[in-house]
């Protein structure tokens, strides 16, 4: 037992808060701070920029971008670029298809994919979901069916989270309808200009557009973008998932939001005892949170996500969602003037407070559901 | 002692509900209305007045129905049923409710009685924004200087109810909508409404009844306003709710309809136990306005708080067990959160009002509801 970083981890973080904080593209985390959107230029110009420094994967084989971390100072990496206001590496092509690749891909295909998906000059989108095969994953029912060189790809994904900026997508089809429905799917890479895929976009409750279904009529996909071998796609997928459930706990964002909560209570804080009481609370089990982020990677067996990291992603968005109501709550009246112009009183942070509230709805549906962790833990760690 | 409708009451009931049913059978019908300006239907609006529901409240002398806090209620629980985006309690409970009991005889008959008929979209400016408004000049016309925000609905309003304080106090005044020296500057929310930021700059206007502080007539009249916008959010709660359960009976996932996952069944059991406690505390708080509206700002804290959980509850709770299918706008249950997280800053949200009861929580030793 410890409380300390070793002198080398906490030079290893201040490396990293010094980059973050002085040396990266500063308009970014400008946005960033200011919660505002960024654009697809933005997040690319970040992307770019981290992985110049050697800081957009390194999560991956060495061979590959990777920097061959220990689990901490990864997580030391991650928290420091939110805590920054620094863009964290677009997760379906650092922390999602990255990862497969380098692990499942055949050496051409990664020659091919993985630099270009470490700079994002490709856009990787996930294509996974389904309407009928949501925390049901494994019934969904595109199918892939070999045509010589080529698979023909038919059905639709839906969900497709920045689907419009895709350049390329990373789906599971079925290849075999006749065995039980987890060995009969596959893992196909697709380019998004194919001939017969279209994206269509979908309004959310914020009035935003982040999520999209995309259409497969006939899509003609050479079968070297087949990832691993035929049928083994479920293999892959959990993979993934397991990945993706890692850094879903985003620590450090919220400790940011909460504290620049703080900030825009101001005096409140003092005049009124329930407030400052939430905030406390909200603090407390923040660091609870990140406590038990630091127990996890502090004892992670080289590449296998934790078993308790199903509590991180439960906590960590119940908590992003808590911060999000706290600054509705403080906007009060002001919530309301969510389509104020700039001669509006209404500050800023009021003004986008709701629709963030709103959108955050999403982060306990998607990366597997709540529902879905707490069957995870009550059967896999719980053993009911 | 009762809580049940009686048969008029159940009649006005399915009369509103025919005509809002009608109005918005979906939730793209009133995207259609919330998409174009002013953001409600000009028409629904006047079958609302046609139907008598504008003048509920108000006496026959004002031209209105003189009807109670139980019909108000009925209403607005409707309009909440459907999102129907007019804006009834704005207009008739609160800036209505300010003419009834501050105007003259006169500008009530005049103001009510064209709001009664559908011809005067009346709505209340009270946030100060920054700036607070400030009156000037004597008698009945004065001139206004200063900024209120965010006003919902305030840039369709033909004639405005705003507040302003002078050295009486807070005193009330007519504005109309076309004012010299009058800017309003509109913008949509999130939750498909409008509200506006109006600013005065020597706008005439003219004083609401007699010289003097009209702090407590105002105090009153959101009393009522919370109890109405309480019934509001019982409507969106409860279609929210039964969608909510028609989604669990009917998606299906791993083979079977999601009614098969105890965790989520017992779910839906605990939104309907916090709607129910909403509803008794919120019919109650409309019983206290009508019989005891010496208590009713009380009441009307006590219901917001319990509205304030429970909306928060429901809304959450609906979108999260409909997965993610609740987060879109092509789909209503979404909508009804937003509007729930609207109406709970409306006015005050939970915390507000623990606050006012905490404040006097030594004053009782058992809480006696009924008198
Ligand atoms: C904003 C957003 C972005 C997304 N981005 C992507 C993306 O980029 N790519 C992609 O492939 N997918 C994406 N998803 C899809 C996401 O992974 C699914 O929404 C999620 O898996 C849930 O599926 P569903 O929406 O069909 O809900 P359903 O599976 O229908 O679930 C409805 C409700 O029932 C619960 N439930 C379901 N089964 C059980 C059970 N057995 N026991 C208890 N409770 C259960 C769920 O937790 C949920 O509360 C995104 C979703 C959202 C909302």
């Amino acid at each position: 037992m410890k409380l300390r970083l070793s002198d080398e981890d906490a030079r290893f973080r201040d490396e990293m808060r010094e980059y973050f904080t002085t040396r990266f593209p500063e308009h970014i985390r400008a946005k960033v701070l200011a919660r505002q959107e960024l654009s697809k230029d933005d997040i690319v110009e970040s992307q770019q920029a981290l992985n110049a420094e050697g800081l957009a994967v390194p999560n991956w084989p060495v061979e590959w971008g990777g920097r061959d971390w220990s689990q901490l100072q990864r997580h030391l990496w991650h928290e420091e670029m939110q805590l920054a206001g620094v863009p964290i590496p677009l997760a379906f092509n650092a922390s999602m298809i990255g990862p497969v690749i380098a692990a499942f891909g055949s050496e051409e295909m990664k020659e091919r994919f993985l630099p270009k998906t470490a700079n994002l000059d490709i856009w990787w989108s996930q294509g996974f979901s389904e309407p009928d095969a949501g925390s049901d994953l494994a019934s969904l029912r595109t199918t892939a069916v070999r045509d010589g060189d080529e698979y023909v790809v038919n059905g639709q994904k839906t969900w497709t989270t920045l689907g419009q900026y895709g350049d390329w997508i990373f789906t599971l089809v079925r290849t075999d309808p006749d065995v039980k429905k987890q060995a009969g799917i596959s893992m196909l890479l697709i380019d998004m200009t194919t001939p017969g895929l279209t994206v269509r976009p979908i309004e959310l409750i914020d009035g935003g557009h982040e999520v999209n279904e995309v259409f497969f009529e006939d899509v003609r996909v050479p079968a070297e973008n087949l990832v691993g071998e035929e049928n083994k796609g479920w293999n892959y997928a959990k993979f993934l998932l397991g990945n993706e459930r890692v850094g879903v706990a985003p620590v450090g964002t919220t400790k940011r939001w909460l504290a620049d909560a703080k900030e825009a209570a101001g005096d409140r804080l003092s005049s009124d005892p329930v407030l400052a009481s939430r905030v406390a609370d909200l603090e407390n089990e923040l660091m609870a949170l990140e406590l038990t982020a630091l127990r996890v990677v502090a004892h992670s067996a080289e590449g296998k996500p934790h078993p308790a990291s199903s509590v991180l992603k439960l906590r960590g968005t119940e908590l992003q969602q808590a911060v999000t109501e706290l600054y509705v709550d403080l906007a009060g009246p002001w919530a309301l003037a969510s389509g104020a112009g700039d001669g509006s009183s209404a500050p800023d942070w009021a003004r986008v407070s709701t629709t963030q509230y709103l959108n955050y709805r999403k982060a306990s549906i998607y990366g597997g559901s709540n529902e879905v962790q707490r069957q995870i833990i009550s059967g896999t760690i719980l053993g009911l | 002692m009762d809580f049940t409708y009686d048969s008029e009451t159940v009649a006005l009931r399915d009369a509103v509900r025919g005509l809002l049913g009608k109005a918005y059978p979906s939730s793209e019908d009133r995207r259609g209305a919330t998409n174009t300006e002013p953001g409600f239907d000009e028409k629904v609006w006047g079958r609302l007045a046609e139907l008598g529901a504008l003048g509920l409240p108000f006496s026959e002398d004002d031209g209105g129905a003189g009807a109670g806090p139980v019909e108000v209620s009925i209403v607005a629980e409707e309009i909440g049923r459907v999102l129907a985006p007019e804006p009834f309690v704005e207009s008739v409970v609160l800036a209505g409710g300010l003419v009834a009991a501050a105007g003259t005889a006169e500008q009530r008959a005049d103001v009510l009685g064209r709001l009664s008929a559908g011809e005067n979209v009346l709505l209340p400016a009270l946030l100060d924004s920054g700036q607070p408004v400030s009156a000037s000049g004597e008698g009945e016309s004065v001139t206004l200087t200063g900024a209120k925000e965010p006003v919902l609905h305030g840039a369709r309003a033909d004639q405005l109810v705003v507040s302003a304080v002078t050295d009486r106090g807070v005193e009330l005044f007519l504005v109309a909508g076309d004012a010299e020296g009058l800017t309003r500057t509109g913008y949509r929310t999130f939750d498909g409404g409008r509200a506006a930021r109006i600013e005065l700059d020597g706008t005439p206007a003219v004083r609401l009844g007699e010289q003097g502080d009209r702090s407590a007539a105002i105090d009153e009249v959101l009393a009522a306003a919370r109890i109405a916008y309480s019934h509001e959010a019982l409507g969106a709660m409860e279609v929210a709710l039964s969608q909510t359960v028609e989604y669990l009976k009917t998606r299906k996932q791993f083979g079977v309809p999601l009614n098969t996952f105890q965790a989520l069944t017992f779910r839906a059991a605990d939104l309907y136990v916090s709607m129910e406690l909403a509803r008794s505390t919120v019919m109650w708080a409309t019983l206290v306005l009508a019989d005891a509206p010496e208590r009713a700002a009380e009441a009307a804290s006590r219901a917001k708080a319990i509205v304030s959980r429970t909306s928060r509850h429901i809304g959450q709770e609906a979108i999260q067990l409909h997965g993610g299918i609740g987060m879109t706008a092509e789909y209503s249950v979404g909508h009804y959160m937003s509007r729930l997280t609207a109406l709970d800053h409306w006015l005050g949200d939970g915390a507000e009002h623990r606050a006012v009861l905490a404040a006097s929580v030594r004053d009782h030793g058992v809480l006696e509801p009924l008198a």
